[in-house]
């Protein structure tokens, strides 16, 4: 039975207040809301970013559970090290020998890895791979604000056409970004890992029961959470749950999940609201309202938009 | 009972491993260090180790993985060679940083490009400011006995260190040599338990690690990292020592060969040492008093014993079997002739780059070598500070 929002607010806080992150960003809500989907024993791994430097500046922590960090791009290779050695405890366990004394015999412990779009989609992208193919377990969340945030608002392949990031300036000529964004979560359900998903933060039971999925399973999984963040998106802070629906109802960034190979909607907007609504609450889209250079920038992205989400449809059945 | 058996140094470092049986091995192979992979990856299949085998994608994971799996608690084993570590750097400086005692066998091989797959020794020397300890063996067996006692090392409480244990490519790890192969129960006794510090399995006792550390906290904690070194070097002595009483074969931080009365002394790591030997007998008979300081321990690096042992020498020449490029010569020279300046010592010392890409060195080089250094001792300083030996042109 999936938890109810009052068993969820009654969950202990793994991810504690007194953190350093930006008022509004979505990291530390996206966080809170996986880790609040298991009561098992949780520990987490994260790649370099801003979920690491702000919540860890030594000698302060905002983590109650155990949490590693080594570096950029290895999220997946560190949290599968951790499990397979929790693995190799248990399997000399089942020959005889006891388990370390620091390990609770009786739980069912999970692993999870917290990583940007900069660490999962392109520097990190080797490392969940060959993390995935092997098999281990674990739950791995993207934290997907669409840049290099932690650096200065770099572009990723995670960045929509048309964003404004330092490296992908709008400027006189360019109009921000030349390339549509990498379908990241398609290319993990290419992997025919066990469960594949896409969230946002503004849909606190659709990430829970996803997390809580995913947690429940012996292996790979990985959920990818469109992560609002107010700072590199131009954003007012107090958007972040309202943009993140506006994604969903655009079908900028659908909510769906791949269980097993079935790929399934988990959230069908009553009508699908044009990209402009989801575009101009954020300064990073300003400069394609300016000009007919931006309104035919935003005829291409709105048909791309089209365009995977009847792609989407397909896939789900749905067509 | 231990058994004297031909094996490659390859063999012979799967071998240690099997007899380790440590709790994770994380790995990716690349030549000439492949062949461990593989028999270790067989003994994971028969079952002859209890070891959660991960055949990772890369070096780079490999060494992530491991990293973690350590921190995670419990032992950890690893295997590689050069460009394999250059990718490996960037997490060999955080396993050291987060005091990991993860044990690495490297095979050395000379780094690209261009690419070559035979010995030098500049992909161990590159990673040598990594925090790592370093120990280098001659031979098949120096290989394998150097491999049980880095897991000792490592682990010592003062200490905390990963360790590489590094033998040279081809030269070592595809010769057959006789090895004597230690009881299990005795290489599982020497080692004992792993013994984890603040293990990330440990739910109830939380802990943080690999955090944001800034101007007000890095330094000390560099500065508390700086420290473990001078135990580091203890534990190899003592964990030598206790080898010996064991098995029958002492260890320290370096090996001396005739240098009791030598006048003239070559100061070389792993294999060329066992060349150099054979120069030595010849010299000697020749009533040459020739020596050699065979180093081990490369990290930490043995200032003052080498100052001791080098005090009486009338020249000295230093073989490193990699270039620093700009610099004026190699990183062996350069630590060195720093430890003797700093003692105070004016022994006139020469530098030789030699075996580059594998490039074999002969005992007729090493003979002169020797001679050079007769003619170095007669004239107050050399007249070359560095050659490149054996190379054309």
């Amino acid at each position: 039975m999936p938890k109810n929002l009052k068993q969820l607010s009654h969950t202990p806080l793994r991810l504690t207040g007194g953190h350093r992150l930006c008022p509004g960003c979505g990291e530390p809500i996206v966080v809170r809301q996986v880790l609040m989907a298991t009561d098992d024993p949780v520990i987490a791994a994260s790649c370099t970013g801003c979920l690491e430097v702000s919540t860890t500046i030594f000698p302060y922590t905002a983590w109650n559970i155990p949490w590693i960090h080594i570096a950029f791009e290895n999220a997946a290779a560190t949290i599968a090290g951790i499990e397979a050695m929790y693995k190799a405890h248990k399997a000399r366990a089942a020959k005889g020998t006891p388990l370390p004394d620091y390990i609770d015999p009786d739980a069912d412990y999970k692993f999870v890895a917290f990583a940007g779009d900069g660490g999962t989609y392109d520097i990190g992208f080797q490392s969940l791979s060959g993390a995935t193919e092997r098999g281990h377990q674990f739950l791995y969340v993207c934290l997907n604000n669409e840049a290099y945030m932690n650096t200065g608002i770099q572009r990723s392949s995670a960045t929509p056409m048309g964003g404004h990031t330092t490296t992908s300036p709008a400027g006189s000529v360019i109009p921000g970004k030349q390339q549509h964004q990498k379908d990241l979560t398609a290319c993990m359900a290419a992997h025919d890992m066990p469960y594949v998903a896409q969230s946002i933060p503004g849909r606190w039971r659709d990430l829970t029961r996803k997390a809580e999925k995913a947690f429940a399973i012996d292996g790979p999984t990985f959920i990818n959470v469109l992560t609002p963040c107010p700072l590199g998106w131009r954003l007012a802070p107090e958007m972040t749950p309202e943009i993140s629906q506006l994604a969903a109802d655009t079908c900028m960034w659908p909510l769906y999940e791949v269980e097993d190979g079935q790929w399934k909607l988990t959230y069908k907007p009553k009508e699908k609201k044009p990209i402009e609504e989801y575009l101009e609450p954020q300064g990073r889209f300003r400069h394609l309202f300016r000009d007919e250079k931006g309104a035919e920038m935003r005829q291409k992205m709105q048909e791309w938009a089209d365009y995977k989400w009847n792609q989407l449809l397909e896939r789900c059945g749905e067509q | 009972m231990p058994e004297v058996k031909p094996m490659e140094g390859n063999q012979a470092v799967a071998e240690a491993m099997r007899q380790i049986n440590p709790d994770a091995v994380a790995a990716y192979p690349i030549t000439p260090s492949t062949e461990i992979v593989q028999t270790f990856a067989q003994f994971v299949a028969d079952g002859e180790v209890d070891t959660n085998f991960v055949a990772v994608e890369s070096e780079h994971s490999a060494m992530s993985a491991c990293t973690a799996a350590a921190a995670a608690g419990g032992r950890v084993m690893n295997v590689t060679s050069a460009n394999g570590l250059a990718l490996m750097w960037e997490i060999l400086y955080i396993t050291a940083s987060l005091r990991q005692p993860v044990i690495l066998t490297v095979v050395n091989r000379a780094l690209s490009g261009n690419i070559n797959i035979h010995c030098d020794h500049s992909d161990t020397m590159g990673a040598r400011d990594a925090g790592w300890i370093q120990l280098y063996g001659e031979n098949v067996q120096e290989a394998y006995d150097n491999l049980i006692q880095a897991v000792v090392i490592g682990e010592r409480e003062d200490v905390r260190l990963p360790v590489m244990s590094c033998l040279d490519g081809f030269l070592v790890s595809h010769s057959y040599e006789l090895l004597q192969v230690e009881d299990d129960e005795a290489v599982q006794e020497f080692i004992g338990p792993y013994q984890p510090r603040y293990p990330l399995l440990d739910i109830e006792n939380p802990i943080t690690m690999g955090p944001l550390d800034l101007w007000d906290f890095y330094f000390e904690h560099k500065r508390d990292q700086w420290e473990a070194y001078g135990p580091a070097k203890q534990a190899i002595i003592e964990v030598g020592q206790a080898f010996g009483e064991e098995f029958g074969r002492p260890y320290g931080l370096m090996e001396k060969y005739h240098l009791d009365d030598a006048d003239f002394v070559v100061m070389a790591m792993s294999s060329m040492a066992g060349t150099a030997k054979d120069a030595v007998e010849t010299l000697r008979e020749d009533g040459v008093k020739a020596g050699l300081l065979k180093l081990r321990a490369f990290r930490p690096f043995p200032s003052e014993e080498i100052v001791a042992t080098l005090q009486n020498a009338a020249a000295v020449a230093i073989c490193d079997r990699a270039a620093s490029f700009g610099a004026e010569t190699g990183p062996l020279y350069a630590e060195t002739i720093a430890a003797l300046y700093s003692a105070g010592m004016q022994i006139p010392c020469c530098n030789y780059i030699y075996g580059l890409g594998g490039r074999q060195v002969t005992p007729e080089e090493i003979v002169g070598i020797y001679r050079d250094l007769e003619r170095i001792a007669a004239e107050g300083q050399p007249s070359q500070p560095l050659q490149f030996l054996g190379v054309r042109g």
